[in-house]
């Protein structure tokens, strides 16, 4: 290159409206990146001192808003295991509708555009929707008629329980589960398929043992990824399990439990001193942080490396 | 060779394939089951079968064979279920009951136009309403009292009013970092910054409500300098919160998804990165920046905590520094009180069933415009 | 569990006993006709080679050998393929039965992200329950048969990604003949490899032919000529000439083969 036309590029170089648009959408990416650090720093600045051994591990007495002797034990337990009875409905599932998905359907066919139709769909429907229908469905109707069949004398099945809040959960978390694993299947090289098939494999043992051994991180990043979705979610457990308070821990798929993200509404729309009570409030915020933060990391980070290895090997 | 399997087949295989098949399913099934379930509660409502006139002309218990079932059940206001458990020697005490609570009505109700109308009926929930004691007709939502009012036109302006504000705040700035990270920061930083941005999505809504109504409102008063605290636009903005990863991480997936080739064919020309990036990149991928949108559309319509936290009271104004109340908002805070099986109970399945709907058009619309975007990038139309 | 039939008895003169016969053969991917009307008769323990430029159908013909066709949506079949006398395509075939039978290796050679131990023991496994010490004595010699004992029996249960692509290709022999197949299918086992590995690949597949009968894809002439004792070629879906490999390569009927092979070998 000749040093006129270096010049010449050189010159031109500097636009203005390109630098002006640059710096604008940097700008917008930027407040985005400060809305986030702001939340979390402001939660964390206010929330850590009270963040202590003795309030996760107290049971509170019924009055919760006394700072001194509260506690979000049951919060935390109450949470954790309606996630966790999700997790048992919701990843197996989740993950044989992906391998029907994936390994079995016939390509576009009417079935397959149906059932990719519904998972978009449920991924859309309004949490608080998902709310109602636990409430219409699993309450109102299996749980009614339970009872009405086991004839039992005081409504057992038919009211409000942690079986019910965590199927409404699993029904709202399907659609994560459904894409993450299909994603892992999909990245899973079809040679490897066939080298099972040659070898005279059935389709369902060459799924058993070479492809979901393959898959098994994108299916577990598909089901951390449900319960830290899961885990934060209040509107769809406001009818059909969460409970003001309890006194003891739950016990049985029944029972009504407290949960974290409820407590955090109660403690932040019911508190009768607001001023007073705000070191609990951050303080339960960031246990609830932690739990889905620390889930969604764990997940992001296996995605990540999971991708990475399968480029590697492709 | 012995590769014959005579008749009978690999019934495992047969069996599992089988089972996976119908397994499968159950993603259809549930959306059916969530429309069929969410809109039977509301039924009753649609077929005229609700009843909230607090008067009510009774009829005789002596005239109880004189009614058809169907009237006597409407009559009570009882299921079909309820209904067909209950013998002759209940439901005539049910009656003596209703006519009981009919004979003590205050006086003052007797002569209250508003006590002799079913405010369930279309007209009232849709149109204004000149009650008693007001000065004009007026859209009011107040399911307590004596008169319960279900007009759902404040509901509807309240929810359009948060999701609007919250989209106006996060649209820009989602699509704007989406361009960002996806034409002009370099591929090290894209790696950070698109997992971090997605990060927000971690935040429960809870926490985002919580956000909003300790911190945010205080701030944003102080800056505004309007009267309420908690306001419309204190819910918007948090919802935008809420909706920027979702707009984010779609429309800088459709920005990626454009083919290199165009890129560097402009770049080629002597195209500046951001004229590409303006004039090449983004109207290839409007499509997808478009579906991203009216997906942030359907998850602010739908999000509930933030808005119930933020703000709570069914006033009918458009402005946007008066509280306001959304559909979903009015089902979290009315169902725990509403009775099973009543009005007010009919009338928030309802509005859940309306926004299943909205949510449901809107995410066919971007689903086929995805589905469009997608054809039309491999070439295929 | 079926047990592998016993191995009927084999006469020693190679191509005297006639295992596979394809009889007009046709087959359809979807609109378009990948092979035109083919018949080709190959016998026991013989490497024949499928030569004729890429698109003409090598692959589609080869797996129709032992099924992988049917793998592919649309695919649609006419004429008939036997093996050993049965038709593999009448339905009361069992493709599981008949790919035990018949191996394949494939192009891009696909070991599985496991033990190199755990490779050749997956068709056993999949194949009858035998006992420990049986699975590790069939995959020592199929590994040795393959070639790569010595280079891998201090490492059996290393990730098999682990190998080079000439290792990885053999191991891909080694886990196809630790089930005992009677024939094997290679379809380019080599083209991915440089020529050291090549030739490592070609001498096993002089080893194996004592053993199996091989139907091999190459596109690589002086291959062909060097492994085979029968070769097919084949022109846009069609068999153009099928003989000898000495009389193809020396002394072709068709003026198109002579074409073919010249050009390659100018
Ligand atoms: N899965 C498939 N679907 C449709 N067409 C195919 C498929 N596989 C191969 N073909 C077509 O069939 C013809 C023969 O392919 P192939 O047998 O792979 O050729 P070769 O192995 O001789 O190079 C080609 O024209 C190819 O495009
Ligand atoms: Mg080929």
């Amino acid at each position: 290159m000749s040093a006129t036309t270096r010049r010449h590029f050189r010159a031109e170089k500097f636009d203005f409206s390109s630098f002006f648009f640059t710096g604008l959408t940097g700008l917008a990416t930027l407040l985005i990146l400060a809305i986030l650090a702001v939340i979390l720093g402001n939660i964390l600045i206010n929330g850590w001192q009270g963040f202590t051994w003795h309030f996760v591990s107290t049971i509170p007495k019924k009055n919760f808003f006394d700072i001194n002797t509260t506690g979000v034990l049951p919060m935390i337990v109450g949470t954790t295991i309606r996630v966790f009875v999700m997790t048992i409905f919701v990843v197996p599932i989740g993950v044989i509708t992906a391998i029907y998905l994936t390994e079995y359907a016939p390509n576009n066919s009417l079935i397959t555009k149906f059932i990719r139709a519904a998972v978009n769909n449920l991924a859309g429907v309004p949490s608080i929707v998902f709310g109602l229908f636990g409430l219409g469905f699993f309450i109102n109707f299996i749980g009614k008629h339970m009872d009405a069949m086991l004839q039992n004398p005081s409504a057992v099945w038919g009211q409000p329980a942690l079986i019910w809040a965590a199927l409404t959960l699993a029904v709202m978390t399907m659609p994560v589960v459904i894409v993450a694993t299909e994603e892992s299947l999909k990245a899973i090289p079809p040679g490897l398929r066939e080298a099972s098939l040659a070898l005279g494999a059935t389709k369902l043992e060459t799924i058993l043992r070479v492809v979901l051994p393959q898959a098994l991180p994108g299916i577990m990043t598909g089901g951390i990824l449900a319960v830290s979705r899961a885990a934060g979610e209040v509107a769809p457990i406001l009818f059909t399990g969460v409970a003001y308070y309890m006194a003891s821990l739950p016990h049985r798929v029944t029972d009504q439990f407290m949960d974290l993200g409820y407590h955090v509404f109660v403690l932040s729309t019911q508190s009768p001193n607001i001023e007073q009570t705000r070191p609990i409030l951050y303080a339960t915020v960031v246990v609830l942080l932690l739990l889905t933060f620390a889930l969604n990391l764990v997940a992001i980070i296996i995605r990540a490396r999971v991708r990475k290895k399968l480029r590697a090997l492709g | 060779m012995g590769i014959r399997r005579g008749h009978q087949a690999r019934p495992v295989e047969w069996l599992a394939e089988k089972f996976i098949f119908l397994v499968s399913l159950t993603a259809i099934v549930m959306v059916f089951l969530i429309f069929l379930f969410v809109a039977r509660e509301a039924l009753p409502l649609f077929f005229g079968e609700t009843n909230t006139a607090l008067v009510q002309k009774p009829i005789p218990t002596a005239d109880i064979d004189k009614l058809t079932p169907a009237q006597l059940q409407k009559y009570l206001e009882l299921t079909p279920e309820q209904f067909a458990a209950m013998d002759k020697d209940t439901l005539k005490s049910l009656m003596d009951v209703k006519q009981e609570a009919q004979d003590e009505i205050p006086e003052e109700f007797r002569h209250d136009p508003d006590a002799n109308i079913n405010t369930t009926e279309w007209r009232y929930l849709l149109l204004p309403h000149q009650w008693n004691h007001y000065e004009k007709p007026e859209y009011i939502w107040q399911p307590v009292g004596q008169i319960q009012k279900y007009n759902i036109i404040p509901l509807l302006v309240g929810t359009l009013k948060t999701t609007l504000i919250g989209l106006l705040f996060a649209v820009p700035l989602s699509v704007g970092a989406a361009i960002y990270v996806s034409q002009m920061a370099r591929p090290k930083m894209r790696e950070i910054i698109k997992p971090t941005i997605e990060l927000l999505s971690g935040i429960p809504s809870v926490v985002v409500g919580f956000f909003a109504l300790l911190v945010m409102a205080t701030v944003l008063q102080k800056i505004f300098g309007y009267q309420t605290r908690l306001n419309a636009f204190v819910a918007g903005i948090a919802l935008g919160f809420a909706v920027i990863p979702v707009i984010f991480s779609i429309a800088e997936d459709a920005l990626t998804s454009v083919p290199r080739a165009y890129t560097q064919a402009a770049l080629a020309l002597g195209a500046s990165r951001w004229q590409t990036a303006w004039q090449i990149v983004l109207p290839a991928a409007l499509p997808g920046v478009f579906a991203a949108s009216v997906l942030g559309f359907g998850r602010a319509i739908g999000e509930t905590m933030i808005v119930l936290m933020v703000c709570s009271a069914s006033v009918m104004s458009w402005s946007i520094f008066d509280s306001a109340r959304s559909i979903t908002t009015t089902i979290a805070a009315e169902m725990a009180e509403a009775v099973s099986g009543g009005p007010h109970y009919r009338v928030l399945f309802m509005l859940g069933s309306l926004l299943f709907a909205a949510t449901f058009v809107s995410n066919m619309i971007a689903g086929a415009v995805i589905q469009r975007f997608k054809l039309k990038l491999e070439g295929k139309r | 569990m079926p047990k592998l039939n016993p191995p009927e008895a084999k006469t020693n003169s190679p191509g005297s006993n006639t295992l596979i016969q394809i009889e007009s053969l046709s087959l359809h991917y979807g609109e378009s006709k990948a092979l035109k009307n083919i018949s080709l008769t190959l016998g026991e323990k013989v490497v024949t080679a499928f030569i004729g430029p890429s698109g003409c159908g090598k692959s589609t013909l080869l797996r129709c050998l032992n099924r992988m066709n049917d793998l592919i949506d649309n695919v649609r079949i006419e004429g008939s393929c036997k093996i050993g006398g049965h038709d593999i395509y009448s339905p009361d075939v069992d493709v599981i039965e008949l790919r035990k039978r018949v191996g394949m290796v494939f192009q891009k050679s696909n070991p599985f992200p496991k033990s190199i131990y755990e490779n050749v023991a997956y068709g056993l496994h999949l194949h009858g329950s035998k006992s420990k010490p049986e699975i590790a004595a069939v995959v020592e010699q199929s590994l040795r048969s393959a070639a790569l004992w010595d280079e891998v029996k201090d490492r059996l249960h290393a990730s098999a990604l682990g190998l080079s692509g000439g290792q990885q290709q053999r191991l891909c022999i080694a886990r196809a003949i630790a089930i005992k197949p009677e024939i094997i299918l290679m379809d380019e086992p080599a083209s991915a490899l440089d020529p050291l590995a090549t030739a490592r690949i070609e001498e096993l597949i002089l080893e194996l032919k004592k053993d199996f009968t091989i139907v091999i894809v190459t596109h690589n002439m002086q291959q062909a000529a060097r492994i085979s004792d029968q070769t097919a070629f084949f022109y846009i879906g069609e068999l153009i000439e099928f003989d000898s490999t000495a009389k193809i390569f020396t002394n072709p009927a068709k003026k198109q083969t002579e074409d073919y092979v010249t050009g390659r070998f100018g």
